[in-house]
């Protein structure tokens, strides 16, 4: 544990709930994407901060380390990135394509678009 | 010596749930070719339809399958773990995997340009992946990982819906999805936090150890949460409308029947194999919060859907509908509730997928889906119009059809529990169901075509055949109920932790 207590856990909460926000918040689906992105990497730091041991080095074998970080945490978030980049890639690219589609990334106007859609 | 050999195959037949799909989505990229990834596609998706039947033939007749990947034994490796409750859900999975696929390329032609169906197969296939996968793993990140690879794959396939709406759809759909996920991934790292593990089995008896401290309830909230987003339980159902009325007619209708269950299958299976009914309606009060939401739900979808002049859409509110019968079974926590809820999910799938199958159906004859444009359907496409009564029927919960047999069991277990009122809520609930059918019964069957409506045939039998196999099953699973309340009822008992 770190001598400052829980202190890199009040960062993950308040990184999750910024990015919760913008998710909400933002009408811009740029921003949005942003947002879950921040949202994801919360998430991603609490893993690292839990896998952390204090006082434990990188856990490679040497002589006269007994502590060690736990791996398996930091090793599981390297496939939680892969994911964070695939959403990423996959949500741009249809941002992309509502721009061709309807010409603005804005939620309330896209909204509005809609809703003058459905009214014919 | 051969019984030796068919214990050999298949106790390794569920990494081939796994490996052969993705695998084969590979191939379907590179040959390029519509009807040739489409044979491809069909000779996986039965093949796994095969393999599931044999599992859980195994799994009923010696017991659980255990497989530990590339050697790593449990609790350590990942360990793939079939035990009756998955195996059901398998079979149901790649069942309708396997018939959507069969009725697909028709419906395609209409939809999607030709050049992109290869495209579309392989996501599909990895769809496939993604659910087949959190169905059998026995290993908690894993279901992370293929939930989010079967997500990534329906945003896609999504999106390829035929108007622009298809997008707008889709990206709400993300949006919702990475959050949920993103949840999940936060209460399976509370737990791992807990116990040290990410073996399933292992982290119920270390959670059973630890006792409910502040730490496992958030994660069961994270995780309930999560799944419940992914489940589109109300209120958290606003992606499901949106991405089921402008998805391709076929990618509607095998999302409808497979992703949702596969999301109330990780439900029932974090709140009873690994938290415990104990932890999850002691403790935390889940039921509490569930049993309303679900009641809810029940009514609020099919409210809305009577007010629906898009069938899909229709048909869609009625799905938000449906899980809340199945959410409901799992909040009685009592065998008979388990079971009816169990069995919903085998029974919704097979309903509606036929729904929506006789709505491509319907789609790729008159080219509208508006139950305005269905006005004497009912003599034009007798077949597939009969095949949507037999299903409809099936919805509202008439005898001799499956939906008969779900509300049996809960209507049941809510008597059992002594809440009659909740008992009488699912019969009324069932009459709104009859309501919206009935629209679509009284457009199709009786009321005359308009003077310059386009000619109309029969819809054609690569279509057809699907849609009455799974109308077929519908009846058939209405009065031999032994595949699936068997299974349903001894997995439920499982479950909960009751003897036969």
């Amino acid at each position: 544990m770190f001598e400052g207590g829980l202190y890199p856990y009040w960062i993950f909460i308040f990184l999750m709930m910024t990015g919760l926000y913008v998710v909400i918040s933002r009408d811009n689906l740029i921003k949005k994407i942003i947002g879950l992105n921040i949202f994801q990497v919360s998430v991603i730091m609490f893993y690292i901060a839990m896998g952390k041991v204090h006082g434990g080095t990188a856990p490679i074998e040497a002589a006269g380390i007994t502590v060690y970080s736990n791996p398996l945490p930091h090793v599981l978030m390297l496939t939680a990135i892969v994911v964070g980049v695939a959403t990423s890639a996959v949500a741009l690219s249809l941002v992309v394509r509502i721009n061709e589609a309807y010409g603005t990334i804005e939620e309330d106007e896209l909204r509005e678009i809609e809703r003058e859609e459905d009214a014919e | 010596m051969s019984g030796e050999l068919v214990e050999r195959v298949t106790t390794n037949l569920p990494a081939l749930q796994i490996a052969l799909p993705l695998l084969t989505a590979a191939v379907c990229m590179v040959i390029r070719r519509a009807r040739a990834a489409w044979a491809l596609a069909m000779v996986v998706a039965w093949t796994s339809f095969a393999s599931a039947g044999a599992i859980l033939a195994w799994v009923w007749r010696h017991g659980d399958i255990s497989y530990a990947e590339g050697g790593w034994q449990a609790p350590f490796g990942i360990e793939l773990h079939i035990d009756l409750l998955n195996a059901l859900v398998l079979l149901v999975v790649t069942g309708i995997c396997a018939i959507v696929l069969t009725a697909s390329p028709k419906s395609f032609d209409q939809e999607i340009w030709r050049e992109h169906h290869a495209k579309v197969y392989a996501l599909y296939l990895l769809c496939m992946t993604g659910l087949a996968g959190m169905t059998v793993t026995g290993d908690a990140f894993n279901v992370f990982v293929f939930l989010e690879i079967s997500s990534l794959s329906s945003y896609a396939l999504i999106s390829q819906g035929t108007t622009r709406r298809a997008l707008t759809s889709s990206i709400q759909y993300l949006v919702m999805g990475t959050l949920g996920g993103t949840f999940i991934l936060l209460g399976i790292g509370m737990i791992y936090m807990v116990t040290g593990t990410l073996n399933m089995a292992d982290m119920a008896v270390q959670l059973g150890a630890v006792g409910p401290n502040r730490t496992v309830l958030v994660a069961l909230a994270c995780i309930g949460i999560g799944i419940a987003i992914k489940l589109a339980l109300f209120p958290l159902h606003i992606w499901l409308p949106n991405a089921y009325t402008y998805a391709p007619a076929i990618v509607t209708a095998f999302l409808a029947a497979t992703s949702t269950k596969v999301a109330y299958y990780l439900l029932v299976r974090f709140i009873f194999s690994i938290f415990g009914a104990p932890l999850a309606f002691g403790a935390l009060r889940l039921d509490a919060v569930l049993m309303p939401l679900a009641i809810a739900a029940m009514f609020a979808g099919s409210f809305v859907a009577i007010f629906q002049d898009n069938l899909k859409r229709m048909l869609a509110y009625s799905s938000v509908a449906q899980i809340g019968y199945m959410v409901l079974g799992l909040s009685l926590v009592s065998v008979s509730g388990l079971t009816g809820g169990l069995v919903h999910l085998f029974n919704h799938a097979l309903m509606k997928s036929g729904l929506f199958l006789v709505m491509a159906a319907v789609l790729l004859r008159t080219g509208s889906v508006r139950i305005e444009a269905m006005a004497g359907l009912g003599r034009r496409m007798p077949w597939t119009m009969a095949a949507f009564v037999v299903a409809g029927l099936s919805m509202i919960g008439v005898p001799l059809t499956v939906g008969f047999v779900s509300k049996w069991y809960l209507v049941m277990g809510a008597i059992q529990a002594g809440l009659w009122p909740v008992a009488v809520l699912i019969l009324l609930s069932s009459l709104l169901a009859l309501i919206y059918i009935w629209r679509v019964i009284e457009v199709a069957y009786f009321r005359e075509p308009p003077e310059d409506a386009p000619e109309v045939t029969e819809a054609p039998i690569s279509l057809l055949g699907p849609i009455w196999v799974l109308a077929g099953a519908t009846v058939f699973f209405g009065i031999f109920t032994s595949l699936s309340v068997g299974t349903a009822s001894a997995a439920a008992r499982m479950l909960l932790g009751v003897g036969q």
